[in-house]
């Protein structure tokens, strides 16, 4: 509750006092289990104070305490817009720990499902962020349609729609059903039309560009010293890809751009992630294009993994940012230490410092500018 | 007997009946407009609505109103309690007020009042003191923020939204609604005054709380704004207020600029003709703003006033002054039209260039660039 001054009732001057507000854990605007407190001066925000760990469950310490092919599937439940990218990102970094070979094959299928749930991803944050900027849903119905498909596609190759698990120490799970390529390429281009319409529900609506031109700019300097990574830093204007800058799995080979920013403001990190999608879907044609036949699984596995002395850190580049998972091995089917480093988490932090100083209806859309997913930020 | 006279040659009950007519009427009009908004706005989003309540969900307002006359009545403990429990009236009422004296058809209403504008403004500016009361009176602090995004907003579109009528006034030289539209004969005023009707058009939605000026309701920031508290019946008044203004302002606005039930076929139409016109008019306003608010994002609350302060209110007065100048000096109508015609034009091309910030957002492209890999 407010705290009332002394003065009020007899007092005669008109002494004004901050209000404090909650928004979250229940509120339309946190996209998940996210509380903050603000404290507002009329519609002015002076200070913000996020709480998070709602959904927390102890991916680390679960990792740590289950075979290394086990864990696998809470990795799928960090960033759970994007599953295949975390799967990954574990899988990547176990096989690196234990110098397990990945067929050509399975390199391509993983490239091509970690793209398309990359696309995933990136239409939730469109169709979510229109609706904190208020346009009543109609983005998020857009943004549905297309993320429906390609759930329905990694149904059909994987069993499972937002957890598939189906990344495999060693390579994947099965091979593609038959009628993969044609099925993904038309995917492909009602995702390519899908962005045509956003286009022209968002970039080019007069009130959207009002609300997020120039609101909250953050120069590359501050980006980097904040720690962000992912469409946020390259918003700023920095061309920096984990893709490109320290490439894993088969990125070396394929050509794409990174779009960037010019101010890191609202709209450009908008922007930013709207132009990535065009990029990812020309990644998924290369692959399409290239991939070669063969095996899916590398058949000299060991029945047990078993992984000696070693420690690793692997980038990746998620899809909110750098997300890198460092595993320690001692011996033994379990990992001594897991450690995941969550691009949502990093960019989250510096909400109070970009909130600050706003009003309350642009906190909401920065908060949403920040894509960030729960399952990331609190592991 | 024509409608015109009273009921039965007793005046206290003709009044009744007529009231009666009219409260039962608008119910079902609004219980309709919730079901056509949710449809309407369903084939924006790819959805289909209610379907199964009813054939193609025909009956989903009935079954919602019935549910909420039976829900529990909260009132959260912090509450003022005589503030909260009758701010929905004093949201309702004033609406209400505001129906009684449209013509729906010629000399079709409750009363026919010879200030029936004036009297409009009046009562409009009543229902401000209802959504602060129930922000206020709520003790919720999204209710209030509600409230008072809602009562400066409402304020401040009053003004252009007055203005942009009272030009339309001025041609018509009377403020009774019924002989504003039976002038439109030949001409609705929409033709003569298109920027007033323009003007007219964005102030209210702003006074109706639609998008883009859902502010003081915005969903994704204050959660319903300032009827976020209640529920139950007195919820489904602050509802049933929204939907009646819609409509009821729909009707008031194709009565002074889109003819009402005049125009295009003239007075000598049968009562029937008149009631499908007024309707159709009043619907083809409704789906627009249905329209706008399935495809626009929200204005802040600053943008908002700007908006108005400086753009709206300043346009609209010139209008005015206009329009007094050409009826001081008897100069023709035509001219007048072509006035307007071109300031609404050029309203819209500097909403159009600005618009086309698409472009800049475009020129991004070409920024990107691969960067060197270094060890």
């Amino acid at each position: 509750m407010t705290t009332w001054p002394e003065s009020q009732g007899a007092s005669t001057s008109l002494e004004t006092v901050d209000m404090t507000i909650n928004i979250g854990p229940q509120h339309p605007a946190t996209h998940g289990v996210f509380r903050m407190v603000l404290t507002v001066d009329g519609e002015l925000v002076k200070d913000c104070e996020p709480y998070i760990g709602y959904l927390h469950r102890g991916l680390e310490k679960l990792t740590e305490n289950a075979d290394y092919r086990q864990a696998m599937g809470w990795w799928d439940r960090t960033d759970y817009l994007a599953g295949m990218c975390c799967e990954g990102a574990y899988v990547m970094a176990v096989e690196k720990l234990a110098g397990i070979e990945v067929p050509e094959r399975a390199e391509y299928i993983r490239v091509i499902m970690m793209e398309l749930s990359r696309i995933n991803s990136h239409f939730m944050f469109l169709g979510a962020f229109g609706a904190d900027v208020g346009s009543f849903g109609t983005s998020f119905t857009y943004g549905w349609r297309e993320r429906e498909r390609i759930y329905d596609l990694f149904e059909e190759v994987a069993g499972d729609r937002m957890f598939p698990t189906y990344f495999k120490v060693g390579g994947v799970t099965m091979d593609l059903p038959e009628n993969f390529e044609a099925r993904c390429r038309d995917i492909l281009s009602s995702v390519r039309q899908g962005l045509e319409d956003f286009d022209g529900l968002l970039t080019g609506n007069e009130v959207f560009v009002e609300r997020c031109r120039d609101l909250n700019p953050v120069t590359t300097e501050q980006a980097i010293a904040w720690g962000f990574t992912g469409p946020m830093l390259r918003a700023t204007g920095l061309g920096w890809d984990i893709r490109k800058a320290e490439p894993y799995s088969i990125y070396e080979r394929l050509n794409f751009d990174i779009p960037t920013g010019k101010q890191g403001d609202v709209f450009d990190r908008y922007w930013v992630r709207l132009s990535e999608m065009y990029q990812s879907a020309r990644i998924i044609e290369q692959c399409l294009d290239e991939i070669p036949s063969g095996r899916v699984l590398n058949p000299d596995l060991p029945k047990t993994l078993r992984i000696d002395e070693g420690e690793l850190y692997l980038p990746t580049e998620g899809t909110k940012g750098e997300y890198g998972v460092y595993l320690m091995a001692q011996g033994g089917t379990n990992a001594y230490r897991a450690k995941l480093r969550s691009p949502s988490f990093s960019n989250l932090s510096a909400l109070r410092d970009l909130v600050v100083g706003n009003y309350v209806a642009d906190a909401i859309i920065i908060l949403g500018s920040l894509d960030i997913v729960l399952g990331e930020v609190d592991k | 007997m024509s409608f015109g006279d009273a009921f039965f040659g007793i005046s206290w009950l003709d009044i009744i009946i007529r009231t009666l007519i009219v409260v039962i009427a608008m119910t079902v009009v609004v219980i309709y407009l919730t079901y056509g908004e949710r449809k309407v706005v369903a084939r924006f989003q790819m959805r289909l609505g209610p379907t199964r309540t009813g054939p193609a969900g025909l009956l989903q307002g009935v079954a919602d109103a019935l549910k909420l006359v039976v829900k529990e009545d909260l009132r959260p403990r912090n509450a003022d309690r005589w503030v909260f429990e009758f701010a929905p009236y004093a949201t309702f009422v004033p609406v209400f007020l505001v129906l009684l004296t449209l013509p729906f058809a010629e000399n079709w209403g409750v009363r026919n009042l010879a200030l029936g504008m004036f009297f409009v403004f009046a009562v409009l500016g009543l229902n401000i003191v209802g959504v602060l009361m129930a922000g206020f009176g709520s003790g919720n602090k999204y209710a209030l923020l509600g409230g008072v995004r809602a009562a400066a907003q409402m304020i401040s579109y009053e003004i252009p939204l007055v203005v942009a009528l009272l030009t339309v006034a001025m041609l018509a030289g009377t403020l009774d609604l019924n002989l504003i539209a039976s002038l439109q004969g030949d001409r609705p005023f929409i033709l003569v005054q298109p920027l007033a009707f323009v003007i007219f058009f964005i102030a209210l939605l702003s006074e109706l709380h639609r998008a883009p000026f859902d502010i003081p309701v915005a969903e994704s920031e204050i959660v319903g704004g300032y009827f976020v508290e209640y529920s139950g019946i007195r919820w489904s008044m602050f509802q049933l207020a929204e939907y009646a203004a819609l409509w009821g302002f729909s009707i008031f606005g194709s009565v002074i600029f889109l003819g009402g039930w005049n125009f295009p076929f003239g007075s000598e139409v049968g009562v029937g003709l008149q009631l499908a016109l007024t309707l159709i008019k009043s619907t083809l306003m409704i789906l627009l703003i249905f329209w706008v608010r399935a495809t626009m994002p929200r204005l802040r609350m600053d943008q908002l006033m700007s908006f108005c302060w400086k753009v709206l209110i300043e346009i609209s007065f010139v209008l005015l002054l206009i329009t007094g100048f050409f009826l001081y000096y008897n100069w023709p109508q035509e001219i007048l039209a072509l006035v307007n015609w071109g300031g609404a034009l050029l309203l819209l091309t500097v909403i159009f260039i600005r618009t086309r910030r698409k472009s800049e957002a475009e020129d991004l492209v070409g920024t990107y660039k691969n960067i060197e890999v270094t060890e």
